[in-house]
């Protein structure tokens, strides 16, 4: 018999103080409870993190990469939303 | 642990090519890493499936020949070091299934198929860990040629199977330098403890080499794995990093190779004898000295875990029948 399926959660570690959640993988879990512990078990057993946020695979919703250019071209021609666009004299400094 | 019979994917479907073929090998040649989401060949996908569930199902039934000793262990040191490692195995073949299954494939539609006996495993696991030397060994021997396989695999062309290498490989080294340890201890021991360490060498020694796969000239699909990224250095080319990585260091323990025909060639590169490929062809076709011991193993666990996993379903269904039942109150 076909062993039925469990939920698949990915996985977000805090690794240090300050910096955000990454996502460093997925494990499969029946429920929240049970996705953090394994959580810690599979991706902190050398202390790589300081907080866990495990979510489930199937909440998540993702652009799809053959939209790449319709999606982030609208950006690419806006070069004055970047500082180095505008010119400030060399005689005023930083800025 | 470990990946074998990297070369073992099925003969690429040239039928048909798809337009977007050529895009997808230009972003390979451009170093580009490959997304579960991206478009690839059916070929490329088959043979990832296979190469990273046949690793993932190597690092769990690895756990086996060890953890026969982790409660063997000569002291505590050893044995909350090896309990250790066998966890790391543990996670190693869950972080990779977790890459396999990106491709499409549940994970337990992989584990099912390793345990009909349908997906293969590292033939390495399929022999005996007779004394404590053998943990020595294994961590030594086994586990170097492993690091030497997956370092490649690091740099691989499928994103996901590259971020577990990457996890895999740091934390694999110390893997090693426990195996090397145990061996240390047993050749500065008495004259027995040498004497074991010497038996574990003598019988893991040509089933270590093997794990590289087969010979250059004999392994059929290198081709597209190559092409593809995938494998970034022959078998044959592995395998002689790995001897002369290793030569020196028995070297440096006193123990002697069991290889006569061992000889160090003008340019530093240890020569070795022909590799006995009948034997590697046996273990392959389940005819090693543990094969059926390992899968009835696996079988056993996967069996007696079976209320485990119901037990978790049936409380995480009445959870969310509570919570619903509660939102509408």
């Amino acid at each position: 018999m076909a062993t039925p399926n469990t939920p698949l959660w990915e996985v977000f570690i805090r690794s240090r103080n300050g910096l955000a959640h990454k996502h460093c993988g997925s494990l499969h879990a029946s429920d929240a409870t049970m996705a953090l512990q394994a959580a810690r078990d599979i991706y902190t057993r050398r202390g790589e993190g300081l907080s866990i946020w495990v979510v489930p695979s199937s909440a998540i919703t993702a652009s799809d990469p053959a939209d790449k250019a319709m999606m982030f071209e609208p950006a690419e021609s806006k070069i004055y939303r970047h500082p180095t666009f505008y010119e400030v004299p060399d005689e005023v400094g930083h800025m | 642990m470990y990946t074998q019979a990297l070369n073992s994917s099925d003969a690429e479907d040239r039928g048909i090519e798809d337009p977007r073929a050529a895009g997808f090998q230009a972003r390979i040649d451009a170093e580009e890493r490959i997304e579960p989401n991206d478009w690839m060949p059916a070929a490329y996908r088959k043979t990832l499936t296979r190469q990273i569930s046949q690793h993932a199902h190597s690092e769990i039934v690895g756990m086996l020949p060890e953890g026969n000793w982790i409660t063997r262990a000569p002291s505590l040191r050893r044995k909350v070091a090896l309990l250790a490692k066998v966890q790391d195995e543990c996670g190693h073949g869950l972080y990779l299934y977790a890459a396999a299954e990106t491709l499409g494939t549940s994970r337990e539609e992989l584990v099912d198929a390793m345990l009909a006996g349908k997906a293969k495993y590292s033939s390495i696991f399929n022999y005996p860990t007779l004394t404590w030397a053998d943990i020595g060994t294994v961590g030594w021997l086994v586990d170097g040629a492993a690091i030497m396989n997956q370092i490649p695999l690091c740099r691989c062309s499928y994103g996901p199977y590259a971020r577990a290498m990457i996890r895999v490989c740091k934390e694999e080294s110390f893997h090693q330098r426990q195996g090397y340890e145990i061996m240390l201890a047993l050749a500065r021991g008495s004259a027995e403890q040498k004497a074991m360490a010497q038996d574990a060498l003598n019988r893991w020694w040509w089933p270590v080499l093997m794990m590289f796969g087969p010979p250059d000239q004999a392994s059929q699909h290198s081709d597209s794995s190559t092409r593809w990224k995938i494998k970034r250095f022959s078998n044959d080319e592995l395998r002689q990093k790995f001897v002369d990585a290793t030569v020196p260091q028995a070297q440096y323990l006193g123990l002697t190779i069991p290889d006569p025909g061992l000889t160090q060639d003008g340019d530093g590169h240890w020569r070795y004898s022909p590799i006995d490929w009948n034997e590697f062809k046996q273990v392959l076709a389940g005819n090693g000295p543990c094969n059926r011991e390992r899968i009835a193993a696996r079988r056993k666990a996967h069996e007696e875990g079976a209320w485990v996993r119901e037990a978790a379903a049936a409380y995480a269904e009445k959870r969310r029948h509570r919570q619903v039942a509660q939102a509408a109150e």
